[in-house]
């Protein structure tokens, strides 16, 4: 297993580097320009003094390996910096957004918190509504409830959440006057009354991304389940006379985890990149909301960066997901 | 708990002392939503309006434009002019005095080489300034004594208003950019985030692209402003949501420039919350006619250039065709409501400048179509006219966003009325107005024969914004299809007449020239045909009082006279 994942991770190296070519040289290709926001009232001389000032006047190759120093030299070392209080990077350059002329890190830090909680935390609780329902859909096969578990998650299935979501703050915001419709990212948790506001600020966003992600997983769920409650252990497990408690919740689920888990584990990389869509219905202005401005903008070293940490992020979740089943299940040995 | 107790605190001061009322930060907290979230607070590195109206409150120019256009001193002592001698009468130099006894949101002093440093700043050849623009023809900026500063320009220059005046650039303090001239710009993250300034607010923290949170400037010049203690600058979303919080759910105060449908914008205020406000600046939608042949089977250097004329658009009478056949009251009801008015006129505003011309304003089919069977265009089996082989078939672009694509299917159908066949298409708005030489889809390439967009100017004088319609300034391949003249209209006459304002001092007279030069590209040669001048919609809260909604400055010029209504 040690070697395995050795192998994996030194193999993770050559993909990441081509991965970060890749990205670069399509962000290249795509049309678009960083001074297309720039009021029309700035002159032309003055936008290309401006995009030389930005640095788009080198050739490619040095800007690609500009970026791959920076990334993968200089920012590990104001990592250090931050938890040790040592000064290696101290005049380096950093990667900068075009946008904002700041460091890309600084912002992706600042942004984190926001998309954690709320992202995060509908992942949690999707994952907590899905699985019941997933194991007691399969359980009870063509019963009321499956039915009505099936209509829900095909409605979180396919109804945008830009829909859901305009939905909700029109009743709960405009109507009703329960919910905020606009997040307050500077808001901290210090006593129960802000605490309280807090809740009130997320639970729109949290259950708009909570239905979405609960119908994903527990369609997996209830398959898996099924695939197993037909298997000839199960009959051999009631044989014995064990309880239906025993046979369903110990046997089967344990088997049905399997492929579950690794999928749960495979979807954690979108928690991080943010939800595009709610992000910007809600306001929550976290990592989503990051991506799509620096798009919008053209903000190439802001897009790269942020491309290129949801790849690693895909790349080491997808590693974890295979550890993952090599650990639970017994017959899969990778040496 | 910060925001409670300042609130608070501003409710037991008003219970107890009615007087309070002109007390700085008697009223507690205010929220601002823009809906394009700002970047950066220095106005020197971002061309953009979010970045440019946040900034405003923070750090202000000598001098400010108001509602009408007029100019307002606010570091100044006064606006220099001719008149008052400030103004050199050979119009190559201008002497501004500060208010004496201002001081920075950090305590210390405003002096001239501020305002010295400020120009130096933005004038240093590697820092990609963004109003390098205002700065045109600046020779020197010297220092004369702690409160003046003289700008001489290297010729004479009859709008010597450029630099320090208006939004776009603001003074900043020169103890904190010092370190920050030239390349390194864009290094001072700290500087440029959290700028020491003179305006009514200084900045606590600053979350690019999401929020700003601000508090009064301790050391504002008046005591007794600005009336809120703090603020929320909040950024991000669409306009709809910044229009609901102000004027459906109430959380927000302030809601900057709502383009959305007028119908939208009603429903909206009809939940009582608050109310719209617009007004008028020199913004114009308007259709840009090319004058050359965008053909694609001309080899490319060629295409689009002015060695090949338009086979039908140089004819005036299509163009005047073009043009009357357009009901511009009909886009204004259905694309901008209050916020639009009809306009011949590519220059609307200031009154000074702006042309009598309404002409174009009646819808006339019937007139289109004898204009063109006049000129020989007739139509053939299909409907649409041809002359010599040549079909009155056009490729009409602009950018992707949905009032212009409305505005684009009625125009067609008008079109297709007098028998000109249009096609249609749309362009993601950051490839469109990016300056891509490589992009075939840039408005600046104009492969297309018609496009419409929008365009204005900074400040009240249009010299800069009618000169840019000079033969010299078609964009072109030698110029890496860099230029402003977008029609590539090209009229010796016109010229020397933009030649002849630039040497012009005298007010009345430069208006006369600048109307004249609207009405060459417009009514007398339709190269340019004027739809919507288009004003600002922006909506504040029924308790939010003091706002005056302004188009030739920041939006926020006057936050500091805000207050809260009780």
């Amino acid at each position: 297993m040690l070697t395995f994942t050795i192998r994996r991770l030194v193999l993770a190296v050559p993909t990441l580097l081509f991965i970060s070519l890749v990205i670069f040289m399509l962000l290249q290709l795509a049309p678009g320009d960083p001074m297309a926001q720039v009021p029309l009232t700035v002159p032309p001389e003055v936008k290309e003094k401006m995009r030389e000032a930005l640095g788009l006047g080198a050739p490619v190759h040095i800007q690609f390996f500009k970026w791959i120093v920076q990334f993968f030299w200089v920012e590990p070392q104001v990592l250090i910096d931050h938890l040790f209080g040592t000064t290696f990077s101290e005049g380096q350059l950093r990667v900068l957004s075009w946008q904002t002329r700041s460091p890309v890190m600084d912002i992706v830090v600042q942004r984190l918190p926001q998309t954690l909680w709320v992202v995060g935390m509908s992942y949690v609780l999707g994952v907590m509504i899905a699985l019941p329902i997933g194991i007691y859909s399969a359980y009870r096969q063509y019963s009321a409830f499956d039915q009505i578990g099936t209509f829900v998650s095909m409605v979180g299935f396919s109804v945008p959440t830009f829909f859901t979501g305009v939905l909700l703050i029109v009743i709960f915001s405009v109507n009703l006057g329960w919910f905020p419709s606009i997040y307050d990212t500077t808001h901290k948790v210090t006593d129960w009354d802000s605490f309280v506001y807090q809740l009130r600020q997320m639970i729109m966003p949290v259950a708009v991304l909570a239905l979405y992600n609960a119908a994903q997983i527990s369609r997996f769920m209830r398959a898996s389940m099924l695939d197993n409650l037909n298997q000839d252990y199960v009959r051999t497990a009631r044989a014995k006379g064990l309880g239906e408690k025993t046979v369903v919740l110990v046997h089967v689920l344990r088997n049905s985890m399997i492929p579950v888990i690794t999928v749960i584990a495979l979807g954690v990389p979108q928690v991080f990149g943010g939800a595009i869509i709610t992000e910007q219905v809600f306001k929550v202005n976290g990592l989503g909301q990051l991506l799509i401005t620096s798009i919008e903008a053209n903000d190439l070293p802001m897009v790269q960066t942020l491309t290129f940490i949801f790849a690693l992020l895909i790349v080491i979740f997808n590693l974890i997901a295979d550890i993952l089943y090599g650990i639970l299940d017994p017959r899969i040995r990778y040496d | 708990m910060t925001l409670k107790s300042t609130l608070l605190g501003a409710a037991a001061l008003v219970a107890i002392a009615p007087a309070a009322f002109a007390e700085r930060g008697a009223d507690g907290h205010v929220n601002v939503i823009y809906w394009q979230a700002p970047s950066i607070l220095n106005p020197y590195l971002s061309g953009g309006t979010k970045d440019l109206e946040s900034a405003s409150m923070v750090i202000e120019p000598l001098g400010r434009y108001d509602p009408e256009g007029a100019l307002v001193p606010f570091l100044a002592a006064e606006i220099p002019t001719l008149e008052n001698g400030g103004v050199s009468a050979d119009l190559t130099s201008i002497t501004w005095k500060l208010k004496p006894d201002l001081l920075w949101s950090d305590g210390t002093a405003v002096t001239a080489n501020d305002v010295k440093f400020t120009a130096d700043y933005c004038m240093h050849p590697e820092g990609g300034c963004a109003q390098l623009a205002k700065f045109e023809g600046v020779s020197a900026v010297e220092v004369i004594d702690d409160l003046t500063v003289k700008v001489t320009f290297s010729e004479p220059k009859p709008n010597p208003y450029g630099p320090f005046m208006g939004g776009q650039s603001p003074i900043i303090q020169a103890a904190q950019f010092a370190e920050c001239l030239g390349a390194k710009a864009p290094e001072c993250t700290e500087a440029n985030f959290n700028p020491i300034g003179t305006g009514p607010f200084r900045v606590t923290e600053f979350r690019p692209n999401d929020v700003i949170s601000l508090e009064a400037n301790p050391n504002y010049r008046d005591p007794a402003k600005p009336a809120f203690a703090t603020m929320t600058f909040k950024g991000g979303g669409d306009a709809t949501a910044a229009g609901r919080a102000v004027l459906e759910t109430g959380e927000f105060d302030y809601a900057w420039n709502l383009q959305l449908a007028p119908e939208v914008i009603q429903q909206m205020a009809s939940a009582g919350k608050g109310q719209t406000i617009a007004a008028f600046g020199s913004l114009v939608e308007r259709i840009m006619v090319n004058m050359t042949d965008p053909s694609p089977s001309l080899p490319e250097g060629e295409r689009a250039t002015t060695k090949h004329p338009h086979p039908f658009l140089s004819d005036p009478a299509v163009r005047k065709a073009l043009s009357i056949s357009i009901d511009r009251d009909l886009l204004v009801e259905i694309g901008y409501g209050q916020a639009g008015r009809p306009t011949c006129n590519l220059v609307p505003a200031p009154a000074i400048y702006a042309s009598d011309n309404t002409d174009c304003l009646t819808h006339d089919i019937a007139g289109a179509n004898a204009l063109l069977d006049e000129a020989g265009w007739v139509r053939g089996a299909d409907g649409i006219r041809a002359k010599d082989g040549v079909r009155l078939s056009l490729l009409f672009q602009t950018s992707t966003n949905a009032v212009r694509q409305d505005f684009q299917a009625l125009i067609k159908q008008w079109w297709e009325e007098i028998g000109v066949e249009t096609e249609l298409r749309n362009v993601s708005a950051s490839v469109f107005f990016g300056g891509d030489p490589g992009s075939p889809d840039t408005f600046q390439k104009f492969y297309a024969d018609v496009q419409m967009y929008a365009n204005n100017f900074d400040g009240t004088d249009p010299e800069a914004y009618l000169a840019a319609q000079t033969c010299d300034k078609a964009p072109r391949p030698e110029t890496q299809w860099q230029g402003e003249n977008i029609t590539r209209f090209c009229d010796p006459a016109h010229d020397a007449l933009v030649a002849e304002l630039g040497r012009t001092g005298e007010l009345e007279k430069r208006g006369e020239i600048a109307r004249k030069l609207n009405d060459m590209v417009t009514k007398e040669s339709n190269v340019i045909i004027p739809l919507v001048d288009r004003g600002r919609v922006s909506a504040h809260s029924n308790t939010l009082g003091g706002v005056v909604l302004n188009t030739w400055d920041s939006e926020l010029w006057n936050v500091a006279d805000w207050y809260r209504i009780k």
